[in-house]
């Protein structure tokens, strides 16, 4: 083939490939764009759906977004699996460890950040706010990789006991999160789809837990891409979870599986909260509703927000003969 | 004397108790304590007859004699001293500087340090626990608990970097039968120093030391209506609990009411502390001080007649050692002196009530008909009253009922088993966390089980150990939030940028 074609033949397209003419004529091509399938995140897997449903979001314009899992109970089970799967491995990591992976996080999204200031251009954003919300978001996780391995030393504790026992108190990863993410349909500006969904995995992960997430039902876009920021990442299959679909039909199987320790809640829908504070008694989930966080001000990030899914083991161990022990100086 | 020690074929010394081995009586004195024929509700630093009209009798369950009856506080009664706590809260405790709440409640531990023998026989009087428990554990605990929190009050600047704390406003607190006056104390001492007022509900088998707890707080002027003291059972702990003007529920029981608690609160902004049901793993390593660990397996489980949240009830042995530690047990176990909870010698007094007794009769007949092999010491038992022996159950499977839920009485569970790994999965098996245990001689061992086990407070070469300064408080479905220790302000707080 490539014989046959003569140099002096070729001609050079619009899209910057020589292509060869027939009869010496132009032959008029304009690329067809390459569309991306947004997938789910499961174990480190971009599976579709197993349910094999879609559904559609648009924009303010009515333009459509893209074809989106529309995720099942049965995805949410299987990522929950994956979750658990992955608790000893990432919890037992040195929190060192996971300060550098999700430091590694930030360095992938600083890298991709045109994708996701052209997706939020997409869902609506100016591109002023598209910017500001990425760059906030880059910094959240640079935030959160601190805090890896300084927060256990803030909220530990050596506690003076009368008797003659060693005794601390330290925080410890509750387990698997199951987290419905700020969905970024309140006020432009308030909420955002990528700095919501940043803002509210990354304290959960930094203390070691795993977690399963529902990204926004309208706005899904940068969470698939955030997922695939997660995968280039050095972060361990499973620790982050990433579905898309609707918090009507998946919340209620977000807090009821009996193998989520915590789950998360970010909207003001009162009727929701109740019904995940009601679910929670099943096997008494640890429940933070976050309805009234600015995740744009300095109260969208904080250690508080790590502690939140910790809990506090305290460790007792007898001392020999510390009464009778007398002066050891 | 010689007689009694009869060598084994091993190197240990065998103990034969049923020969010249008997104490005589050492009764505690009833004549210590004052204990009234009616008591009334504490509303408003006032003793008030209940609007209901009703009043139920305490027994001792040792003798199942009435000691007294208390007021049943009704809906109207629960209200009234909502809004007495409310008052409080508004006019005077939120107001009071706080080094001023602290002395209060330093004066409320004095006092009761001083009251701490009358306090001691009522413990022991209306809930059967052996006198030498409620007199050297029960009683000092709860003094030092509000000894320790009296000095936070002005201090919680300290405690929350980077934030400022505000109170919650008016705290329901809901109490067990098993360490009646520290529960109390446990509950009401965060909450006052944390700037909180209390309407507090005890158990309704076990009043007496509450009521008690009451007077002293009167006699320590604590401004009327900061804490308030109702009695009743499961209904008024519901009308705690259901009170739209209540900000902040703390409840110590059953993981079964906390579960109902939890719904209850659930369209509501009340805050809640549940602290609930165990069933511990305790693990005996072969490389173990065996003597050391048998004595901490007894601890464990028959420490309070093992009405304990946290009692270790699961006891997993290593193969190599099971013999031997289960030898050692059912010896150790023929020398507890079960009766007479008054007598200063008795080790396992009386069960707290007839109900409790059914539910471990229930679970020892459960246990049998498992199939798994059950000892009990062969101590001779009172005629009236409520007893149960100390029993062990053998050759007990991971999935049996007596191995995954509660029993609540002096029963233990032994199960074996070979590698870490393999322990650590069977002690991590169960909806509970609230406590563990690990008991060997290797440091690096020690803190790889006391990382990996999922318990809130994790006791390694001892058991059962309470301090006010230690947190305690379990994962899972052993509730959530903490008391004692810096950690157990968190739940009386809310925290401000």
């Amino acid at each position: 083939m490539e014989k046959a074609i003569k140099k002096s033949s070729l001609k050079v397209s619009e899209n910057g490939l020589e292509k060869p003419t027939a009869a010496g004529k132009p032959v008029s091509t304009k690329r067809l764009e390459v569309m991306k399938t947004y997938k789910i995140y499961i174990g480190g897997q971009f599976p579709r759906t197993e349910s094999g449903r879609y559904y559609i979001p648009t924009n303010a314009a009515g333009k459509k977004l893209a074809n989106v899992c529309l995720s099942s109970r049965k995805d949410f089970r299987d990522a929950v699996v994956a979750a658990r799967g992955a608790v000893s491995g990432w919890s037992g990591r040195a929190a060192f460890n996971r300060s550098q992976i999700l430091y590694r996080m930030a360095e992938m999204l600083e890298g991709r950040k045109a994708q996701f200031i052209d997706e939020l251009i997409q869902q609506d954003a100016t591109k002023a706010k598209a910017e500001k919300e990425v760059n906030l978001s880059i910094d959240r996780l640079i935030y959160y990789a601190g805090w890896c391995d300084k927060f256990q030393q803030l909220f530990s504790s050596v506690n003076p006991v009368a008797s003659s026992h060693f005794n601390f108190s330290v925080p410890e990863p509750t387990g698997v999160v199951s987290i419905i993410a700020p969905q970024g349909d309140l006020p432009a500006g308030r909420q955002g789809s990528l700095l919501g969904l940043v803002s509210v995995i990354a304290p959960v992960i930094a203390g070691g837990n795993t977690c399963v997430v529902l990204a926004s039902e309208t706005k899904p876009l940068c969470a698939v891409t955030f997922a695939e920021v997660l995968n280039s990442s050095d972060l361990p299959g499973g620790v982050v979870n990433i579905l898309t679909g609707k918090p009507s039909e998946l919340a209620s199987w977000f807090v009821d599986h009996m193998d989520v320790n915590a789950t998360i809640y970010c909207e003001k829908d009162s009727t929701v909260q109740k019904m995940i504070r009601e679910k929670s008694a099943l096997n008494l989930k640890r429940i933070s509703l976050y309805d009234k966080i600015n995740w744009y001000s300095e109260e969208g990030q904080s250690p508080y927000f790590i502690m939140d899914t910790q809990e506090i083991k305290t460790t007792w161990h007898p001392v020999e003969n510390i009464a009778g022990a007398g002066g050891g100086y | 004397m010689v007689k009694a020690i009869a060598k084994k074929k091993s190197n240990t010394i065998k103990l034969n108790f049923d020969t010249s081995w008997s104490y005589a009586p050492a009764p505690e004195s009833k004549s210590a304590a004052t204990i009234n024929k009616q008591y009334d509700l504490f509303i408003n630093g006032e003793w008030q007859k209940p609007l209901s009209k009703k009043y139920f009798d305490t027994i001792n369950p040792a003798t199942e004699e009435k000691l007294s009856e208390v007021a049943e506080a009704g809906v109207a009664d629960v209200d009234k001293a909502v809004k007495a706590a409310r008052n409080a809260y508004d006019k005077v405790w939120k107001k009071m500087p706080a080094k001023e709440r602290a002395k209060y409640i330093f004066r409320i531990a004095r006092i009761m340090q001083e009251k701490a023998r009358e306090l001691a026989v009522i413990e022991t009087l209306d809930g059967g626990k052996p006198i030498k428990e409620s007199r050297d554990f029960d009683v000092p605990t709860a003094a030092n608990h509000l000894f320790y929190y009296a000095g936070w009050a002005d201090k919680l600047e300290y405690a929350f970097p980077n934030r400022r704390t505000e109170s919650l406003g008016v705290a329901g607190q809901i109490t067990p039968w098993n360490f009646p006056l520290l529960m109390a104390a446990w509950k009401i001492a965060p909450a006052l120093a944390t700037g909180n007022t209390v309407v507090l509900k005890p158990a309704e088998t076990t009043s007496l030391t509450t009521l008690k707890l009451a007077e002293i707080i009167q006699e320590a002027d604590l401004p009327p209506g900061v804490v308030n003291i109702i009695t009743g059972a499961g209904e008024t702990g519901a009308a705690i609990v259901n009170h739209a003007d209540i900000n902040k529920i703390a409840f110590t029981g059953s993981t079964h009411v906390g579960k109902i608690i939890q719904r209850a609160i659930a369209g509501t902004n009340k805050k809640a502390t549940l602290e609930l049901g165990g069933k511990a793993a305790n693990i005996i390593f072969e490389d173990a001080p065996i003597d050391q660990a048998v004595e901490g397996v007894v601890n464990a489980i028959f420490f309070n007649q093992g009405h304990v949240c946290c009692a270790g009830s699961r006891l997993y042995v290593q193969e190599s050692v099971a013999k031997e530690v289960i030898r050692k047990l059912r010896d150790r176990m023929q020398s507890l002196i079960v009766g007479d909870p008054m007598d200063k010698n008795t080790d396992i007094g009386a069960i707290n009530s007839k109900e409790q007794l059914h539910i471990i009769q229930k679970y020892i007949a459960i246990g049998k008909k498992e199939g798994a092999e059950m000892y009990e010491s062969s101590c001779a038992l009172p005629s009236k009253g409520f007893w149960c022996r100390p029993t062990i159950f053998s050759n007990v499977a991971q999935s049996n009922r007596i191995a995954q839920e509660e029993i609540f009485g002096p029963v233990l569970s032994i199960l074996t088993f070979r590698t870490d790994d393999e322990v650590i999965e069977k002690a991590n098996n169960s909806p509970y966390g609230l406590s563990a245990g690990v008991w060997t001689d290797k440091g690096s061992k020690i803190f790889n089980m006391t990382k990996r086990m999922r318990a809130g407070v994790v006791w390694a070469n001892t058991f059962n150990k309470f301090d006010p300064t230690s947190p305690f408080g379990g994962y899972k479905e052993s509730g959530f939030g903490r008391e004692g220790g810096l950690h157990g302000l968190l739940p009386y707080l809310n925290l401000i940028n």
